[in-house]
Order: structure tokens, then sequence, then C-alpha cells
């Protein structure tokens, strides 16, 4: 391992560790690292709203703020899609708060007690399931909707006849990409924070280890940056959350008016 | 990268245990507490619009019930106005007939009076008439010697007066 030879990897942190060995049908299964740490994100989540569910006409503090998000997520759908959106909102906001509270856990410092936090989003393999299930949603609800008339949603109105064909494939392309774009700005904005978090305490531990004055030179000002990163990734994990929920919401909205 | 590296060994299980736990928050968070959650706002939204409603409809019974004590206020005030100005016409017709009346009666006293007052005159006259006859003739009988007769005397009076 990296660390053994006095370095710090920056890419190990996400390893993927098999927990509990499980195979079917000649797939691999096992229970990992990642998946306990969606285990934990369900928990968390689900402990978060049913510490809402009190249903008091005057709500308490935690009620409050179960509701702000309700709220959030739903004030988006109606000013995203209008009245229709509101059947969407148990599927968005259970994706806002999914990948939001991911990224939150993800950025925990509970390396100091001695866990392995595991950011389960900074996987292509999970937000590009993620981003497959809204595609899929855009796509059913559009076809179901709409039949082929769904394919007018590729020719915007006042098209002049010749450019059909062409603006037809840009349009068509383009929206082919969503699920890939969907999928990549998540994981790039939680890697690349992660990434640069862990390659920072690399500088603080080595320049700890080199001495006192290279320590002070480097160590000091790394730490100083760490934490204002750190700062900054709580923001991320915010709107990379509120931006994955939005833009879901955005196509759904072409799915349901088209354009 | 592990995502990459690990890909072929992982996928399956990223895939597998995300649609387990994503399903789980779906089924148990979105559909089971979300819709409970907005129910419970929704609930309270319409409580507080129906306590609006309730303050306003009894603002505007309050404004209805200003209305017509207002309305009944002025009635009552136009109609008082009525029995003062109806009082006020009758007392001035009354006035105006012991007026007429006094007026009647200084003028029934007046006309008396001036028909006493020509009677005088007229007596006056008529004994002024005769003195003067008689003073004539006995002018005449004394001056001319001549004795007059009554009826003469009386024409030149009576000339005479008509000429004063």
């Amino acid at each position: 391992m990296a660390a053994e030879q006095g370095k710090v990897d920056p890419m190990h942190q996400f390893t993927i560790e098999p927990l509990v060995r499980w195979e079917v049908a000649g797939y691999d299964l096992s229970f990992t690292n990642s998946a306990m740490w969606m285990l934990v994100t369900t928990l968390v989540v689900a402990l978060f709203v049913a510490g809402g569910l009190k249903r008091q006409l005057v709500p308490g503090r935690w009620q409050m703020a179960v509701e702000v998000f309700t709220g959030f997520i739903d004030d988006m759908l109606e000013a995203n899609i209008g009245k229709e959106g509101r059947k969407y909102v148990p599927y968005v906001f259970s994706l806002f708060m999914f990948i939001l509270f991911a990224n939150l856990l993800g950025l925990l410092p509970l390396g100091v007690v001695g866990l392995h936090p595991f950011t389960f989003t900074s996987h292509f393999t999970v937000t590009g399931v993620l981003a497959l299930i809204s595609f899929s949603i855009v796509l059913i609800v559009g076809f179901w909707k709409h039949g082929f008339h769904f394919f007018s949603l590729f020719v915007p109105h006042g098209t002049p006849a010749p450019m059909i064909p062409i603006i037809f494939l840009i349009e068509l392309f383009s929206f082919l990409i969503r699920p890939f774009s969907l999928a990549l700005r998540l994981f790039v904005a939680m890697m690349a924070g992660h990434v640069l978090l862990k390659v920072l305490s690399g500088f603080v531990i080595n320049g700890a280890n080199a001495g006192i004055g290279i320590g002070a030179l480097v160590s000091i000002p790394s730490f100083a940056l760490m934490i204002a990163i750190s700062a900054l990734e709580i923001l991320v994990a915010g709107i990379q959350a509120y931006v994955f929920a939005l833009l879901t919401s955005l196509y759904i909205n072409d799915a349901e008016h088209l354009h | 990268m592990p995502q990459i590296a690990q890909l072929m060994e992982t996928y399956a299980s990223q895939i597998f245990w995300l649609l387990v736990f994503f399903g789980a928050v779906y089924f148990i968070v979105g559909r089971g507490m979300v819709p409970k959650v907005m129910a419970t706002v929704a609930q309270r939204d319409d409580q507080i619009a129906a306590d609006l409603a309730a303050a306003q409809a009894a603002r505007d019974a309050a404004d209805a019930e200003e209305a017509a004590w207002r309305a009944r206020e002025n009635a009552s005030h136009a109609a008082a106005q009525e029995i003062l100005a109806k009082a006020k016409a009758e007392a001035a017709k009354a006035s105006e007939a012991k007026l007429a009346a006094a007026q009647a009666r200084i003028e029934a006293r007046l006309a008396e009076a001036e028909a006493a007052i020509a009677a005088t005159r007229t007596a006056a006259l008529a004994e002024i008439e005769d003195v003067a006859i008689e003073v004539a003739q006995d002018i005449v009988n004394r001056l001319a010697g001549a004795e007059v007769s009554r009826a003469q005397a009386e024409t030149a009076v009576k000339e005479a007066l008509h000429h004063v």
C-alpha cells in the first residue's frame, strides 16, 4: 500500500472493500463499505424525515426543518413544472436528500475516531444509476403522455424546414447526453473535492515529518487551506445535490410539456 | 483510480445495493413520509386561510352592522327633521290664522269707527245747514227787511255750501 512508503495516496479513499462476501448467479453482490454508507445514508435520511412526522399544527424545530426541505422541493417542482410537478415530489425529494446526505456524511471527519468515511457519490457507477433512473422517468413520462409526438421535443418551434434533419440530430444528441452530464457532474465534483483535501492532508503530514522548518512553511498554510476547502466542500455538497434535483425537474418538465 | 480499476469487480454490487437503499429511501421516505409532512403543511395552510377568512367575515359583518346602524341613525334623523318642519309649519299656520283674525277684528272696529265718524259728520253738516239757513233768513231779514222763505234760503245755502 502507498502509505507504507511514507506517502498518502489520494485515490485510496475511493477503494471499495467487501465487508461481507456474497455472490448470486455469478454476480458479486458483496456488502461493501460503499453499500455500508448507502445504508447509513438511508438510515439518517429516514431518521431525519421521521423526526418531522409529529404533524403538529404549530411545528417544533425539527418538524420545521423537515418542512423546509419538502417545501423547497415542492416549490422547485411547482416553479419548473407547474401543478403536474406535485406527483414527482416523492422521487425528487428522495433523490435530493439521498445525494445531499451522502455528500455530507462523506465529508464527516470520522477518520479521527478510526472509521473510514466513504462518499459513494464519488463513484460513477452510483451517480450513473441515479442519472439513468431520472432519464428513464423522463423517457417513460414523455412517451406515455405524448407518444411519438414526444419527438417534436427535438424540433424547436420555428425551425426552417431544410434545417429540421440537422437540428433534430443535434437536439437528439444533446438530449441523449443528459444522463452522462448529470452523472459525471456529481461524480467529478465529489471526487475532485475529496482528492484535493487528501492531497493537502498529505502535504500537512509529510511537511510535519520533514522537520520543524518545512513543517511551518508547508503544513500550516496547507492546513489553513484545508479548512477553507472543507467549508467550500460543504457548499459543493449542497449545490451538487440541488443541481441534480433541479436538472431532473427541468428534464421532467420537458417530458411533461415538450418545451 | 479505483472507480475504473475496480469497475468490473464492483459494478454489480454498487448497482444492486444502490437500488436497494435508494429504493428504500424512495418508498419509505419519499412515498411514506413526505406526503404526510406535506399534508400537515397543507392542513396548516388551510387552517390559516380559514382563520383569515373567518376574521374577514367577522370584519365584513361588523362593517354591515355599522352601515345598518348608520342608515337607521340617518332615517331617525330625517324623521325628527320632518316632525320639526311639520310642527314649524303648523305653528306658522296657526299664528297666521290668529294674525288674520286679529286683523279682521281690527278692520271691523276701524270700519265701525269710520262709520260713526261719518254719521257724526253728516249730522253735524246737517245741523250746520240748518243753522246756516236760519242765519241766512235772519241776516236777510235784518239787512234787507225782506222775508225769505225757508225753501229759498235753503237753496241758496246749499248752493253756497256746495262752493265751499
